[in-house]
């Protein structure tokens, strides 16, 4: 099967003139349709710029990217932006949109579909908020759920739209414990249901248990890319 | 299409979500509209005003000397031109109109005050002006004359005293009777406005001749080109006569006022800082908007809407400020103009063209504003999100 990321020779660099830095060095990794990877390492190791990389958010500038069996390296920016829509983000804050409600912002990722009616984007944001426990806040706006309700949206929102891949970066940061685990369990459960794949930022040990592999980084390179063991 | 209406839905959603700012924007425009109607009013009156001397004239040609510049300071014409004009076979008739100032004593308080009295044969129909045909008869009559209910109050009650029957007054020392009233309006050279017969005319302003005349009015046959006449009266004249059509006429008298008064400078740079005040609200509000939404818009991004879809989003929040600001300040305007031409006794009018005019300025304004303002989204960066 073709793997949904395939990775070669990825190298990065930050800057210009004398302060310019690389950040990735040499990078090999692939990670396979419904694989659940977690990338751990300490800050400034480059899994950021790797998740951006991937997320088709940064130009490639060496070595090769496939997503979904499309090379990254020299796409243009139209395409970048089309690969774009078959990923769902969940960042460490929830970028809700203020003024929409809970449903409206999830409706925000359906809206990209132009194949859609209104009344099946408004179907599909109920049911996925509801598959989210929020089945009864779908018209609050977000300055009226609480941290974990919202990140539970910005996770509805992400996933609503069937997404081949789905990167996430601290997605429990903000969160409590508590709240936390019930999260990237949710995201496990809902990415599993519909045989997504997933790339975890994660600093947080009490989620990598979700993990089918765990992929750790330092100083831009691969360190340990091993099964996870926990499993 | 579609993605069109998605993004003005959001632009709505994101305005409304905030009464109270989406108030103080609306404010801003409200505000600039009703500044550039109010200035172009003043000076769209003004220059009606202006010329309304000029429009008060009918006539297919004009005959006008060269010297003169303008119908408020004339040179004097001699009356041997525009007799001359007969001579063509398309002239059926031509009309020798009189204008000169003369003092006005007002009947309540006594109090002088300069007056325009425009006089010409009252059988001619040269005057385009309510009223006057009817009183054709009576200026026939020795010292009586007809006033201009638009003048300005100071001449006195004029209006009521004819109401209640006709009414002697004091001008240039002589005894005479209103005998009826007409329409005009004040204007820049005159602040009110007599009008009456060639002959007694020249009982009123003694200094002039009935031989030196100020505007020749030409008229007509019924179908003559009158382009072609006006060419070969110009050929025909001598050189220190203008000969124009009604419309060039009236147009001189407007570049006069525009050119020698710098009066239409002065409406405009008020039209101009109505925008740039209207332009720096609205930019403050559609930036703050962005910059307060960066990493949502950023989100966006991420998860594929294109830098187009947002620009919609902004430059439809900017449509919809100038919409909503418009129409308020197109209905307070209009109330302003009422209340204005009371107070100035100018001729306010708010014409659809002007209103049309001036929505074009608002959109064109807030179209500009979203323009400097979507700049700010270049600073969305997606890849900044994690």
């Amino acid at each position: 099967m073709m793997p949904a990321i395939k990775i070669k020779g990825l190298g990065h660099w930050f800057g210009n003139g004398d302060l310019r830095r690389q950040i990735l060095f040499d990078l090999d990794l692939a990670i396979a349709p419904g694989e659940i990877v977690i990338l751990t390492g300490p800050s400034g190791s480059g899994k950021t710029t790797l998740l951006t990389l991937i997320g088709a958010l940064r130009a490639v500038e060496q070595g090769s990217l496939r997503l979904f069996g499309r090379e990254l390296h020299g796409a243009s920016d139209d395409d970048r932006i089309a690969l774009r829509r078959r990923i769902g983000f969940i960042f460490q804050q929830h970028n809700l949109l203020g003024f929409l409600s809970a449903r409206q912002n999830v409706e925000m990722a359906l809206e990209l579909d132009p194949a859609l009616q209104a009344s099946e984007r408004r179907d599909l944001a109920t049911v996925m908020l509801a598959k989210v426990g929020l089945g009864e806040r779908l018209d609050h706006l977000p300055s009226k759920l609480s941290g974990g309700q919202k990140q539970r949206v910005a996770v509805a929102r992400a996933l609503v739209g069937n997404p081949d891949l789905v990167l996430a970066d601290e997605p429990t940061a903000s969160l409590d414990k508590v709240t936390g685990h019930e999260v990237a369990t949710l995201i496990e459960r809902l990415a599993r249901e519909r045989g997504a794949s997933i790339l975890l930022v994660t600093h947080d040990p009490r989620i990598l248990g979700i993990a089918d592999r765990i992929v750790a980084m330092e100083d831009g390179r691969i360190v340990d890319a091993a099964e996870n063991r926990q499993d | 299409m579609r993605p069109v209406w998605l993004a003005s839905r959001l632009a709505w959603r994101q305005l409304t979500h905030q009464p109270t700012r989406l108030a103080s924007a609306v404010a801003g425009v409200v505000f600039a509209s009703l500044l550039v109607f109010m200035q172009l009013g003043f000076h769209d009156a003004l220059f009606d005003s202006a010329t309304s001397t000029a429009r008060a004239i009918r006539g297919d040609i004009i005959v006008f000397s060269r010297q003169s510049e303008t119908t408020s300071r004339t040179s004097g014409l001699p009356r041997a031109r525009l007799m001359q004009a007969l001579a063509d076979p398309d002239v059926t008739n031509v009309t020798p109109v009189y204008l000169g100032q003369v003092i006005w004593k007002n009947p309540e308080t006594a109090v002088r005050r300069s007056i325009m009295v425009l006089g010409a044969d009252p059988d001619s129909g040269v005057f385009a002006l309510d009223g006057v045909s009817v009183a054709a008869e009576r200026l026939r009559q020795r010292d009586t004359l007809l006033f201009d209910i638009q003048s300005r109050p100071e001449y006195g009650p004029i209006g009521e005293r004819v109401a209640r029957g006709a009414t002697t007054v004091e001008v240039a020392n002589r005894t005479t009777e209103v005998v009826g009233l007409f329409r005009l309006g004040a204007s820049f050279a005159a602040d009110g406005n007599l009008l009456t017969s060639d002959v007694n005319f020249h009982r009123l302003v003694r200094d002039r001749t009935p031989d030196m005349l100020d505007v020749g009015a030409v008229f007509l046959k019924a179908g003559a080109n009158i382009g072609q006449v006006q060419a070969r009266l110009q050929q025909l004249l001598p050189d220190d006569v203008r000969v124009m059509t009604r419309d060039e006429f009236i147009a001189s008298e407007r570049a006069y006022w525009a050119n020698s008064a710098a009066i239409g400078f002065i409406f405009l740079f008020g039209v101009g800082m109505g925008l740039i005040v209207g332009f720096v609200i609205v930019y403050q509000i559609l930036f703050t908007d962005v910059a307060n939404h960066l990493s949502e818009y950023a989100t966006l991004k991420a998860m594929g809407y294109t830098d187009q879809y947002l620009l919609a989003v902004v430059f439809s929040e900017a449509l919809m400020l100038a919409v909503l600001g418009f129409l308020p300040g197109l209905a307070f305007s209009w109330w302003l103009f009422g209340v204005s031409a009371e107070a100035t006794f100018l001729p306010m009018l708010l014409r659809p063209d002007m209103a049309a005019f001036v929505f074009a300025l608002i959109f064109a304004m807030c179209a500009a504003s979203g323009a400097v303002a979507v700049r700010k989204l270049r600073d969305a960066n997606p890849a900044d999100m994690f």
